[in-house]
């Protein structure tokens, strides 16, 4: 066998590519029903990367020349466009309320989700469980524009209901500004995750609950384990591996957190607290024209979030012995 | 039944543990539910009654006059019209590609599966960002257009990866059986394998309806300009920012003269359930295929 491949290699090359033709006739209708895709993500996906040059570039956008020409008479830069950035207060800034609200975001969306799986697990009552479950689910699906009008109404200092709410019991005698106060936009934004996201995310947690042996419990209880107890060296530990998946996957995402809610939720009074690096991407890049430096932002945003994310699965995998890459 | 004897027996920290759970659960309801509910009492009070406050999930004074003015404003209806258009075209399409695709990466034979596979799973990790995107739909000459809305994110990985894994789970011997009956790839597709593919299809098309409902974005950034192609989504993000924030960009003549006759917070709670009440709509589908679509997604992926 082997001799007959190494004296005659171009006549098996030959033969491979008749049976690649040949097979791709055959399978000409799997070709007719992905090509056409692949071609469609080649130009909406692949495309756009080229893209990223721009941040090394002094990007004029040329409209009166040919695509191939504004792709070569672009000014290369270096890492001019960083350095800018750099020397930018407003980066600082930016930055500051990036991280702030990733944290607190990361915090909140990350702990609250487990704890409500957990509890939620323990109603004993059916049919109050799935109502419970069928509500919280509720706001994943409505978009940040909705979500963005309620909070507003809630915090409304006009009748708002929190500001109603605490005034009935008497916390406070006049009501608050929540939405014209800076400091108050960050666990705003924070709080409105929250109740959009909570019950959805506890999904996850609830699926892998759901795979824990049951015999586990029915030991516990022979032992005379209490609930708290049970949940403690149970629960937890059976779930703990869907907790660090989904905890690398979220210190991954920690400072792309989008910018839907701090647009829509931002108002004049607070833009030192709401801008985020997205946001400053999008003002310079798009509404003042200068894509080079949006794109360097949104570089920066890009690096950040690869680095953090390969760190937090480095430090996860030494202690956990677990790891998502 | 089971609830009942170990309660017998289950030592006081317990009692007061299920106490603690009812209470905490019963809690994230209410604050769940209760600002759609006092939302909705709101957009059917009366507008100057409305002003005094008080109003919790109950309307005072019931009234439909609030829905009946912002019915009266075009704007509103045309993007009514193009929110519908766009979910249904962007769900069909939507729904094409991604079975096409997985049906073409289900197939153990097909030559091109592992290009085309790790082709796709690149997007998911790689994107171009938001500027570059930009600059390529201008290029397109996709600005100002309802293609920009349903063309763009057509193919999605992650839909293709979903309906793919339940494709692997549908016994091969079907197929090849249809084979022998002289029926081409794309028959078996359309005929054999896409019926039995339906709950993961629904899932999807869930999936892409609710994206696509819910998008404002695209309309903010390709088509705010153009009227003609406003959608419901941004028609309220409009209403929102010019009454929240003084913001001036997006007072609008015929919006201002809709503010005058009722209170501008009767026309945002209006509009806000307007948005919400198809979602409610197809709920009971969405919770039980989401629910599936998820749990299906974390175990393959």
């Amino acid at each position: 066998m082997e001799a007959v491949t190494q004296q005659k290699p171009k006549e098996r090359g030959r033969r491979e590519t008749s049976r690649f033709w040949r097979i791709f006739l055959q399978q000409k209708y799997l070709y007719m029903m992905s090509i056409p895709f692949v071609i469609w993500v080649f130009i909406f996906s692949y495309l756009p990367l080229w893209g990223w040059t721009m941040a090394f570039q002094k990007y004029r956008p040329m409209p009166n020349k040919s695509f191939w020409e504004r792709i070569v008479d672009q000014k290369w830069v270096g890492f001019d466009q960083f350095a800018r950035l750099f020397a930018d207060d407003q980066f600082y800034l930016v930055l500051r309320n990036t991280l702030a609200m990733s944290f607190m975001g990361l915090i909140a969306g990350f702990t609250i989700p487990i704890i409500f799986a957990i509890l939620l697990n323990e109603v004993r009552l059916m049919a109050f469980k799935r109502f419970a479950q069928t509500i919280s689910y509720l706001p994943h699906f409505v978009s940040w524009v909705v979500v963005a009008g309620i909070v507003t109404k809630m915090l409304s200092a006009d009748h708002g209901a929190v500001n109603d709410f605490l005034m009935w019991i008497g916390i406070i005698d006049q009501p608050i500004q929540f939405m014209a106060k800076g400091s108050y936009f960050w666990s705003i934004v924070t709080a409105a995750d929250v109740w959009k996201e909570t019950g959805w995310n506890t999904i996850i947690y609830l699926a892998a609950i759901a795979g824990i042996s049951g015999e586990l419990y029915e030991a516990a209880r022979v032992d005379g384990a209490s609930r708290l107890r049970q949940i403690w060296h149970i629960t937890i530990p059976g779930i703990r591996s869907t907790i660090i998946i989904l905890l690398i996957m979220s210190i991954g995402h920690l400072v792309s957190i989008g910018f839907e809610k701090q647009m829509l939720l931002s108002n004049n009074l607070v833009t030192d607290y709401s801008q985020v690096l997205d946001l400053y991407a999008l003002q310079y890049g798009l509404q003042m024209s200068n894509f080079s430096f949006g794109t360097a932002i949104n570089m920066f945003n890009s690096v950040v979030s690869i680095i953090l994310l390969f760190t937090a699965n480095g430090i996860f995998k030494r202690i956990t012995k677990e790891s998502i890459m | 039944m089971a609830t009942k004897t170990m309660r017998k027996g289950a030592p006081i920290s317990d009692r007061i543990f299920d106490i603690f759970v009812y209470g905490f659960v019963l809690l994230v309801t209410i604050v769940t539910l209760y600002p759609f509910l006092n939302v909705l009492a709101l957009s059917l009070n009366d507008s100057t009654d409305s002003v005094r406050g008080g109003i919790t999930i109950f309307p005072r004074e019931f009234t439909l006059q609030n829905y009946s003015i912002i019915f009266g404003y075009e704007g509103l209806i045309q993007g009514f019209k193009i929110s519908i258009l766009r979910t249904i075209v962007g769900t069909v399409l939507g729904l094409i590609s991604a079975s096409m695709l997985a049906y073409t990466l289900s197939r153990p034979d097909f030559q091109a599966r592992r290009f085309v596979s790790v082709f796709l799973a690149l997007t998911m990790y790689i994107s171009g960002g938001l500027i570059p995107t930009y600059l390529l739909i201008k290029d397109l000459n996709m600005i100002g257009t309802f293609a920009v809305y349903v063309l763009p994110g057509m193919v999605s990985a992650f839909n293709v990866f979903i309906i793919r894994s339940f494709m692997d789970g549908i016994p091969y011997a079907l197929q090849e059986s249809a084979k022998l009956d002289g029926a081409n790839d794309f028959t078996i597709y359309w005929r054999v394998i896409l019926p039995m593919a339906k709950p993961a299809l629904a899932t999807i098309a869930l999936f892409l309806a609710v994206g696509q409902w819910n998008s404002w974005f695209d309309t903010w950034l390709y088509n705010a300009r153009a009227d003609h192609l406003t959608t419901l989504q941004f028609e309220l993000m409009k209403v929102l920012q010019s009454t929240t924030t003084g913001n001036s960009d997006y007072r609008n003549s015929n919006m201002t003269q809709v503010m005058s006759s009722i209170s501008p917070e009767s026309v945002r709670m209006a509009i806000t359930i307007v948005v919400t009440v198809p979602i409610l709509f197809v709920y009971p589908f969405l919770q039980r295929y989401f629910v599936k679509g998820m749990t299906l997604g974390a175990v393959k992926g």
